[in-house]
């Protein structure tokens, strides 16, 4: 039994548990929750040599700073992030992304924040100790449920470590290059006929920014006021991840892991499921462009976005 | 049955019932709902991580690296579905507390209906009311139909916080905020019975699509008393 644990000392922006998501609720109201960035949450977890799946922590922006007490770890971070490892002698390492590092009792990994993306991962080897619910770890703050009574970490908390295993062969790095491009590409939503020509031309050429209104729930966009010449509501229906609604106001919202299941607002598109971790990524003020893909090249893209996680993950093999 | 059946973005299917809001078509999507489920919980359907039932459609997700739309059209198209097919479906009794520090917006319904805090009572607490779904909050029931005369649109400000527990009408319908949450219906009264239960495993939400649900109303002796 493992009495090693993260002490928190500085709880971070938004700091939770995520893992692959909770299926088979929606129905019920419950959302699917998870890591938002599906491919770094993979990558972080094979740089330690877990199940791809298994729960990590998620930080929002500024993240935690945590001391490890009672043992001996190996972690890694993914994502585009700014931290440090500070050493019991006070020594501090400037740290790396995509590489495993050991963490000695008594240091601390500060993770000052993230860097043009929102959100960063942390694994540890072997995983937290945490119970399951509804199959998932994963924290869904809304409904209060998961990991940490489904709230997100405070400062009082502890994040308890499964083992101390540190059997280890091998150094765990991964050249990661993160795409920086501006175009998210989207399929037509149910609802793009409630929409005037000049809407639907302006959805595919203007520019929209993303606006501060943005978390694990949904972005909000701003940009040219998108006219709905059908109706405002539509009467309400499921919702996915990535789907963009459209509001009386006229402006775009992009579902994301934590969204609401059921939404009464035309569905003027969808990301298609190999842009969903970089829509999820974007902080406020930056300025994306949709564009359109049909069904087919969505699901070759898609394939081409799995073997790239793919080869990410042989890096480490 | 299904109207027509379409891609929802690259990794959900659209059923798409009609556009009336009526118990029959409803009832046709929880068919299609409860069938699928059953296929999924059976391991009969490879990738499914969704199936979202609403008032005429039906939306399944998957996963898009175990399967494809048109794969999961295929098994939609295939199945065969009774139109009278027997549902577990159950009637459930709500107590509620209609006094005036639970029923926040009596003032508003007594202006824009013109009758009495009785008589909107009478009408709403005779009828038993059809689930035609849950969600949008998790176990959140969206009963209907309340009789024409006690309709109302949303509030022109939704409240930031709605208490839990609240019981809500707009339009035709009628629902039960199972979490406190931002929303725009007419509040009634509050119950104290819970509705959704986390601790519940098998069976979180106590109303599900397809159940029967009536009110009746209690004192608020009765509703502070009600979990001891």
């Amino acid at each position: 039994m493992s009495n090693t644990y993260f002490q928190i000392l500085r709880p971070g922006i938004n700091t939770t548990i995520q893992d692959g998501g909770r299926n088979h609720l929606y129905h019920v109201g419950i959302t699917v929750s998870g890591a938002i960035d599906q491919r770094n949450l993979k990558l972080v977890n094979k740089l330690v040599e877990n199940q791809l799946d298994e729960a990590v922590i998620e930080f929002a922006y500024q993240g935690p700073l945590l001391k490890l007490k009672n043992g001996k770890i190996i972690f890694s971070i993914t994502g585009d992030v700014l931290f440090k490892i500070i050493r019991k002698n006070s020594k501090i390492e400037d740290g790396i992304c995509y590489k495993k590092y050991i963490l000695e009792d008594g240091d601390q990994i500060d993770l000052i924040s993230t860097k043009n993306t929102a959100y960063g991962y942390l694994s540890v080897k072997g995983g937290f100790k945490l119970e399951k619910v509804w199959n998932s770890y994963s924290t869904n703050t809304k409904a209060n449920i998961g990991s940490n009574n489904g709230k997100k970490y405070s400062i009082e908390d502890k994040i308890i470590i499964k083992s101390n295993d540190l059997q280890t062969s091998k150094e765990m790095k991964m050249s990661y290059n993160k795409i920086s491009d501006n175009i998210i590409r989207v399929i037509k939503g149910t609802n793009f006929n409630y929409f005037s020509r000049e809407a639907q031309n302006s959805f595919f050429n203007q520019e929209f920014l993303v606006t501060k209104l943005a978390d694990r729930m949904g972005i909000r966009l701003s940009g040219l006021k998108l006219e709905n010449i059908v109706s405002t509501n539509i009467k309400s229906e499921g919702l996915i991840r990535g789907a963009i609604q459209v509001p009386a106001d006229g402006n775009p919202i992009i579902m994301l892991s934590d969204h609401g299941t059921i939404g009464g607002y035309p569905k003027i598109g969808v990301v298609i499921s190999a842009d969903l971790d970089r829509v999820g990524q974007l902080t406020p003020r930056s300025a994306i462009k949709f564009k359109e893909v049909r069904l087919e090249e969505a699901q070759n893209i898609f394939k081409a976005y799995t073997d790239d996680t793919n080869k990410y993950l042989n890096e480490c093999n | 049955m299904i109207k027509n059946i379409s891609n929802l973005g690259d990794a959900a299917v659209y059923c798409d019932f009609g556009s009336d809001v009526s118990e029959t078509i409803n009832t046709k999507v929880i068919n299609y709902f409860n069938h699928l489920s059953v296929l999924v919980k059976k391991n009969k359907i490879n990738g499914i991580k969704n199936i979202t039932p609403s008032y005429n459609k039906l939306i399944i997700s998957f996963d898009l690296e175990k399967t494809n739309y048109l794969e999961i059209k295929k098994v939609v198209m295939n199945l065969d579905i009774k139109e009278d097919a027997q549902n577990n479906n159950k009637k459930v009794k709500v107590p509620v507390c209609c006094e005036n520090e639970f029923g926040l917006d009596f003032k508003r319904l007594l202006d824009k209906t013109r009758l009495s805090k009785e008589e909107i009572l009478k009408f709403y607490l005779e009828k038993e009311y059809f689930c035609y779904m849950t969600g949008f909050i998790a176990g959140m029931p969206f009963l209907g139909d309340i009789n024409k005369k006690i309709r109302c649109d949303r509030l022109e400000t939704p409240r930031v916080k709605v208490p839990q527990g609240s019981v809500g009408i707009t339009e035709q319908f009628t629902n039960i905020y199972t979490f406190e949450s931002p929303g725009g219906w007419n509040i009634i009264g509050n119950t104290p019975l819970k509705i959704f239960d986390k601790l519940n495993l098998e069976e979180p939400a106590l109303i599900k699509p397809g159940d029967k649900v009536s009110f009746y109303q209690i004192s608020k002796k009765e509703y502070i008393n009600w979990n001891e």
